[in-house]
């Protein structure tokens, strides 16, 4: 009791003794964000015909899904009953934004993603069939499902319904971050989330931290495979993400006026936190780090002409930067919202367990699993351009 | 109904059918409502609420304690199901009332403004049971949920411990059980009041601050409380539709 | 039709596959509600009934004052009529059930009537309170007072 005590300031209600949502929870958002974003950026090149993004369309969609299959993992573990979890699909409460996302997290990844990925790799995964042997050549067989159809008119097919699928996609990668936006913004007894700007926001920042992170991972992938990277490619998906970040952060800030501007009862206590407990998270890593940094480092590129290289390495930092910023982004929102009490009357502290089930060190391995993932993918998908596509 | 009701006879066992008849009985003699003996128990004939009269509560803490007690709320960490707050609101700053807790009262509270200018008060806290609850709005699975006879109710082997609803709550009435990991609160002790019984609270206050009610039943002394009084409930521009009536309440509380 | 299919059938097979996975779910779905779920609303309705089932601690006073008549009498005209005998006296259902042996043990005679009479000023004004020391030093406040009718005796 005494020790939960420590950091507490001013009166808040018995029950807020114990901070409700931790580092998991900041996770959550954050990576299905990024499956959100990186979708997003993938279905430019498919809807919007947009060639010079092209080389990362696979990279982009095994990106999404990676980080997709690990989305639900802090939900589950932060959960008092893991096991209980499957109620969400069985008795899902209509009015609980909480439990339609189960319904959307699966649409999106079942009927989205993985089939999207299906189609678009059903050539390769043919070949790779007939190329290989033994449990290899079973293993590209059922992911072929035993069809070996890859005719002119099969793979026109294919093409169509993949583009129907990203036109589906794309609303859909909007719902499913919007959404998460939702579970946050709708509630009415916290004053920090409450607002309608939330999903809005939540969907740009998916947005920005997915675009970053594909040009982060498409440059560390061509220095890893020592492949050349394609530099329209990467001026086109950084421009792609200045723009979304200008959008992203004009949302933001109009959000804050708006809530600096009206000053409600709850302004006093959340303008507090956000000079004390908030000011090193919210204004130095999430605006001025995270943030207007990196824009800034965009439209230098912009605006100066700097050699390949030195274009490369200001993207890559800003590209690292933007997703630091956007974690702090969810950070400020799912610890910030709980740092103050609902009586205004007082703050508390977020501690952070190291070991414990929802401690920091679940959530590096979290934060790594994606990127294992990632490359498990890439061995059984390979996203790499083939020679005889580089020729053609 | 019936068929429950048997069975949860045979369950509960003699005393507790006795001890309804007599708390039955013994209210219709207070009350002078013969009706109350419960014979058995219909949800939907009641509709339960709750009133608070912060003129009559002396922060003794009898309710934090009784309650821990009936419903075998854990001492450490100092949860609550009820909780009583002690205002000091300075006339010179009335927006920023000086609010404090100790133990939620558990304990009472030893003199703190004695001499200083001002005026003191406590407010007893505790689940508004909301007829348009967000809790309830909020949880993903049916495992809170309101009532027939309108008690915000936990389905303790169903919660899956998500604390969505804890979020939700404006007041701070709920709280993950450490020895369960599903969300705890008030019962309005459902399973004294479906027995004839009052609520603990209400059982120890010493002077009557506490009062359960049923608003359904148009003897209940609570339409008379709710006409004769000038009554308040917690955060109105929530919409939470709380059945906790407050008199007296003063516009610092939060 | 059979043109239509031609060169599709690889999708067919997917399609399948995801039919197959729906009418699992569903049936997988009828097989995991609870009983009684939905019955008076979105949730179990038994678990209405695991809620009553918690046992009552506090029996109340209507059934204190049944074997106790000789105090309820003394109470009756006092000022301390209207409060429950368990306010003071603590939870004692196991007692009036008849369940428990143990004689309830009497309250403390200072202690308890200082937690609710000591003098506080966050107290209602009307309510009787007193400044323990410059009251009565020590010893117990039923030297002076009866507790169940606590006017001077």
């Amino acid at each position: 009791m005494h020790g939960l005590m420590q950091g507490v300031q001013g009166y808040i209600y018995p029950d807020e003794l114990e901070l409700q949502w931790g580092v998991l929870i900041v996770l959550y958002p954050y990576i299905t964000g990024l499956v959100a974003g990186a979708f997003i950026l993938a279905s430019l090149e498919r809807v919007f015909k947009v060639e010079a993004v092209k080389p990362t369309y696979r990279l982009a969609l095994l990106t999404a899904l990676a980080f997709l299959l690990v989305a639900p993992l802090p939900l589950q573990l932060h959960l008092g009953h893991p096991e209980r979890s499957l109620e969400m699909y069985f008795t899902p409460h209509t009015t609980s934004a909480m439990a339609m996302f189960g319904f959307v997290y699966l649409w999106y990844l079942m009927a989205v993603l993985v089939l999207e990925i299906w189609l678009d790799y059903r050539k390769d995964i043919v070949l790779m069939w007939k190329a290989s042997t033994g449990l290899k050549a079973w293993m590209y067989k059922i992911m072929a499902l035993g069809s070996d159809d890859i005719s002119e008119r099969a793979l026109l097919t294919d093409d169509k319904v993949g583009h129907f699928i990203t036109i589906v996609g794309i609303p859909s990668a909007f719902l499913l971050h919007g959404y998460v936006g939702f579970i946050f913004g709708s509630v009415k007894a916290n004053p920090w989330w409450s607002s309608p700007m939330m999903p809005v926001v939540f969907l740009f920042s998916a947005i920005v931290s997915g675009i970053a992170l594909v040009l982060v991972m498409y440059q560390f992938t061509a220095w890893y495979k020592r492949l050349p990277v394609r530099m329209d490619c990467l001026d086109t998906i950084a421009r792609y993400l200045m723009y979304a970040f200008i959008i992203d952060f004009s949302l933001e800030m109009l959000d804050l006026l708006h809530r600096i501007y009206e000053a409600d009862e709850s302004f006093k206590s959340l303008d507090f936190m956000v000079h004390t407990r908030l000011y090193f998270s919210q204004i130095i890593l999430q605006i001025i780090l995270g943030t207007l940094l990196p824009i800034g480092m965009l439209a230098l590129a912009q605006l100066v002409k700097l050699t390949d290289k030195a274009r490369q390495g200001l993207y890559a930092a800003a590209g690292l930067l933007t997703l630091v910023g956007i974690f702090a982004m969810r950070w400020n929102v799912v610890i910030g919202g709980q740092l103050f009490s609902k009586s205004f009357l007082g703050y508390t502290t977020y501690k952070m367990d190291l070991v414990s089930r929802e401690g920091l060190l679940p959530s590096i391995v979290l934060m790594i699993l994606p990127f294992v993932i990632l490359a498990v993918l890439v061995r059984i998908l390979p996203p790499w351009p083939s020679a005889e596509d580089e020729a053609a | 109904m019936d068929e429950t009701r048997r069975d949860f006879l045979l369950k509960t066992g003699k005393f507790i059918v006795l001890s309804a008849a007599a708390a039955g009985a013994w209210e219709a003699v207070v009350h002078g409502q013969p009706d109350r003996v419960p014979e058995a128990y219909r949800l939907l004939d009641h509709w339960w609420a709750f009133t608070i009269d912060i003129d009559k509560c002396i922060g003794c803490g009898n309710c934090v304690y009784a309650c821990k007690k009936e419903n075998d709320v854990p001492l450490e960490p100092q949860f609550s199901r009820t909780w009583v707050e002690r205002y000091h609101v300075n006339p010179d700053d009335m927006e920023h009332p000086e609010v404090d807790s100790p133990d939620g009262g558990y304990f009472g509270f030893p003199e703190k403004y004695a001499g200083q200018d001002g005026k003191n008060f406590f407010v007893p806290k505790m689940c508004n049971h909301c007829a348009t609850s967000p809790c309830v709005q909020v949880c993903p699975v049916g495992a809170t949920f309101e009532s027939p006879d309108g008690v915000v109710l936990v389905d303790k082997s169903y919660c899956l411990g998500c604390r969505y609803c804890v979020q939700a709550c404006p007041y701070g009435c709920r709280f993950i059980d450490p020895r369960t990991s599903t969300v705890d609160k008030c019962t309005l002790c459902y399973h004294r009041i479906t027995k004839g019984l009052t609520t603990a609270c209400c059982e120890v206050c010493p002077t009557g601050a506490r009062q359960l009610g049923d608003l359904k039943n148009p003897n209940d002394p609570i339409h008379a409380f709710l006409r004769d009084h000038k009554v308040q409930i917690l955060k109105p521009q929530m919409a939470t539709g709380a059945k906790c009536y407050y008199n007296g309440l003063d516009g610092s509380v939060r | 039709m059979r043109h239509f299919f031609e060169h599709k059938e690889h999708l067919v097979r997917m399609a399948v596959l995801f039919v197959v996975g729906i009418l699992a779910f569903v049936v997988f779905r009828e097989i995991m509600v609870p009983a009684g779920f939905g019955e008076y609303g979105h949730f179990r309705a038994g678990a209405l009934d695991d809620v009553r089932a918690h046992p009552v601690k506090y029996a109340g006073q209507a059934t204190c004052v049944q074997c106790h008549t000789d105090i309820a009498e003394q109470r009756a005209q006092g000022k301390h009529a209207h409060i429950g005998c368990e306010a003071c006296h603590g939870p004692l259902a196991t007692h009036a059930e008849g369940k428990s042996d143990e004689v309830p043990t009497k309250p403390d005679p200072r202690a308890t009537c200082l937690r609710c009479h000591t003098q506080n000023v966050t107290k209602p004004k009307t309510f009787p309170q007193i400044v323990p020391a410059e009251h009565s030093a020590e010893g117990p406040c039923t030297a002076c007072h009866q507790a169940h009718s606590p006017s001077l005796s």
